[in-house]
């Protein structure tokens, strides 16, 4: 199983796309660690550098809803997990990077809006950091002097490939 | 209590629910392009497994980057090629014979009503056109199907799309397929299928259903799907007529994936297409509609004319229809990319290709090309681009580019322009 958390990316925004994760001019690159340079290129938010440090030493990334729609790249969990981030939390996840996050033994893990915005609360936090145990599914955000701790639920299924480290020799034992 | 067609084809072709709520499904149709394959290629090497499920029920095509562009792109081009060679998988369709995956396979009579389609490319949705459960996934799960012949999915609740009333001249599946995203939003068919009913959909060509079913991924949707028809039956008779001794008993067959009359729906949105205006998307998401009117006199610097949505005969024929007799203005440049090598042909022995090249458009070969801003087209920063394509997201075409997504018909319009233009004046 990969470890989940450290330090936090907050994106504040909703319906972050795959080709502002990951660009499609990089999609001839054949292996997943030359992708690395090019983490959230085209993505154009205030105060946020592709980058920066913050990008650089993020081990989990916070955003809003319908995160990672539109393509079916797989680019898109690949350039963050070589990039040292194994873990999306958000609001909602878009279907395909979903299931790409958890065919990796990455975790997508999605909390009710409220909860979020107590994370988000952190943002301005320079020692924000973030704790996630996917067993027990509970999460905790520290940063400023204070934490919180929230519960979030996986399937099973999804739960399964995390502890098993992916789909595909899961899917070779059984099928 | 009924079903929808997708849990028709769900239950009908369930290998186990290894996990509550998560079903493992048989696949028919394994569907490769060059771009999300070779790394699965690659990984069942690394992993001593490099098989394939069944040769005949993978099918291959190099569309994205080609002819290859680079040597990048050249060696994604040859590992695919290679795989297939050594998996004996004939249908493989290189230079000369490649075109856009989802106008290529439907040609070719690959999808059938009932199938289960995967393929590492979101707009796979494309082919829910045909009745069948075809959803987009990523290069593991491709692994998997290429490797296993399966894929788990959550089973999909379904959303019932009833169209009725009759196209206004100068609208197309396009717009309405536009016009439905913009009401429901870009999540707002997430982990759901889109199923389309109604006399506006039972009214259309199978190249108009694909059209609306391509964009269903905008939407979120897991799959579109339309019911198999006496149209689908049409539209496949060249490939299966030695399955069936006549068409109705095709279509008696194929009825069978149809939804049930008392099918229970995640909900049910009307829409009458009877004044539906053309539409076009003005942001970067493709929810941010408008109609032509409100957007008219935008100044264009490219107008594109192809990609999986949009690149097939029938929108060629409405494009030429406009243009013929007109020229690009001046202030803009005009691609067409014909979606496959037949639709190419198609459009030149019926002269549509004369009256797009003495307008002064650049005729490409089939590929995706500018529609991800890989190659044949990508704008430059500034730029604002007329396209027939899928999506508008910031830098899809090119980094700082800017895209506004509309039918054939309003690009062709546009291109005699310059600027964004209603098409019905020049029907």
């Amino acid at each position: 199983m990969k470890t989940f958390g450290g330090p936090v990316l907050f994106l504040d925004r909703s319906d972050i796309n795959t080709d502002e994760i990951i660009p499609a001019k990089y999609l001839t690159e054949i292996t997943k660690e030359d992708l690395k340079p090019y983490i959230l290129e085209d993505l154009k938010l205030p105060g946020f550098d592709p980058n920066g440090p913050q990008t650089k030493n993020a081990r989990v990334i916070l955003s809003r809803a319908n995160f990672g729609c539109g393509s079916s790249r797989e680019h898109a969990p690949w350039v963050f997990e070589v990039n040292g981030i194994t873990a999306v939390i958000a609001e909602s996840f878009a279907r395909i990077f979903r299931q790409n996050m958890f065919n990796c033994g990455m975790a997508a893990i999605e909390l009710p809006a409220a909860d979020l915005d107590q994370v988000f609360a952190h943002a301005d936090d320079t020692d924000a950091s973030m704790s996630i145990d996917i067993e027990s599914g509970s999460l905790t955000i520290s940063g400023g002097g204070t934490q919180s701790t929230f519960s979030f639920e996986i399937s099973p299924f999804d739960k399964a490939l995390v502890l098993a480290g992916g789909w595909v020799d899961y899917a070779d034992q059984k099928y | 209590m009924g079903k929808t067609t997708s849990e028709k084809i769900f239950d009908a072709h369930l290998v186990n629910e290894p996990f509550p709520g998560t079903k493992v499904l048989r696949l028919d149709a394994v569907l490769c392009h060059e771009i999300t394959t070779p790394i699965a290629i690659d990984d069942l090497i690394r992993r001593n497994k490099d098989r394939v499920f069944d040769p005949t029920k993978i099918k291959a095509v190099i569309d994205h980057v080609t002819p290859s562009k680079d040597t990048k792109t050249a060696t994604q081009a040859k590992i695919l090629r290679d795989w297939a060679r050594r998996h004996g998988i004939k249908d493989f369709f290189d230079v000369g014979a490649n075109g856009v995956c989802h106008a290529l396979f439907p040609e070719r009579g690959f999808i059938r009503p009932g199938y289960t389609v995967i393929m590492g490319d979101s707009h796979t949705c494309t082919h829910g056109a045909f009745g069948a459960f075809a959803a987009g996934i990523g290069t593991t799960d491709l692994e998997v199907g290429i490797l296993k012949g399966v894929c788990a999915f959550r089973q999909p609740k379904t959303i019932k799309f009833n169209v009725t009333g009759t196209l206004p001249k100068g609208v197309y599946a396009k717009d309405v397929i536009l016009h439905i995203i913009g009401k429901i939003g870009v999540n707002g068919a997430t982990d759901r299928v889109m199923e389309f009913h109604g006399s506006a959909i039972d009214s259309m060509t199978m190249e108009s259903r694909m059209t609306l079913c391509n964009m269903a991924i905008e939407a979120g949707g897991t799959s579109g799907i339309c019911q198999p028809d006496m149209t689908t039956v049409e539209y496949l008779w060249p490939f299966i007529q030695e399955e069936f001794a006549t068409k109705e008993a095709a279509l008696a067959d194929y009825s069978q994936w149809r939804a049930d009359t008392d099918a229970e729906y995640d909900q049910t949105i009307e829409i009458d297409v009877t004044l539906l205006q053309p539409t076009i998307t003005f942001g970067y998401k493709p929810d941010q509609v408008k109609t032509v009117s409100e957007l008219a006199g935008t100044l264009l610097d490219q107008v594109y004319i192809g990609s999986c949505t949009n690149g097939r005969l029938e929108d060629l024929r409405i494009a030429a229809q406009i243009l013929k007799g007109h020229k690009l203005a001046p202030n803009v440049r005009g691609i067409l990319s014909p979606a496959t090598p037949k639709i190419q042909q198609e459009a030149m022995r019926e002269g549509l290709i004369d009256i797009f090249m003495e307008a002064g458009f650049c005729v490409t070969n089939p590929t995706c090309g500018a529609c991800l801003g890989m190659s044949n087209g990508v704008l430059a920063d500034g730029e604002v681009c007329a396209s027939t394509t899928n999506r508008n997201f910031m830098g899809r075409m090119g980094k700082g580019g800017m895209v506004h997504l509309m039918s054939p018909a309003t690009a062709a319009a546009s291109a005699i322009e310059g600027m964004i233009a209603d098409p019905r004046k020049y029907l």
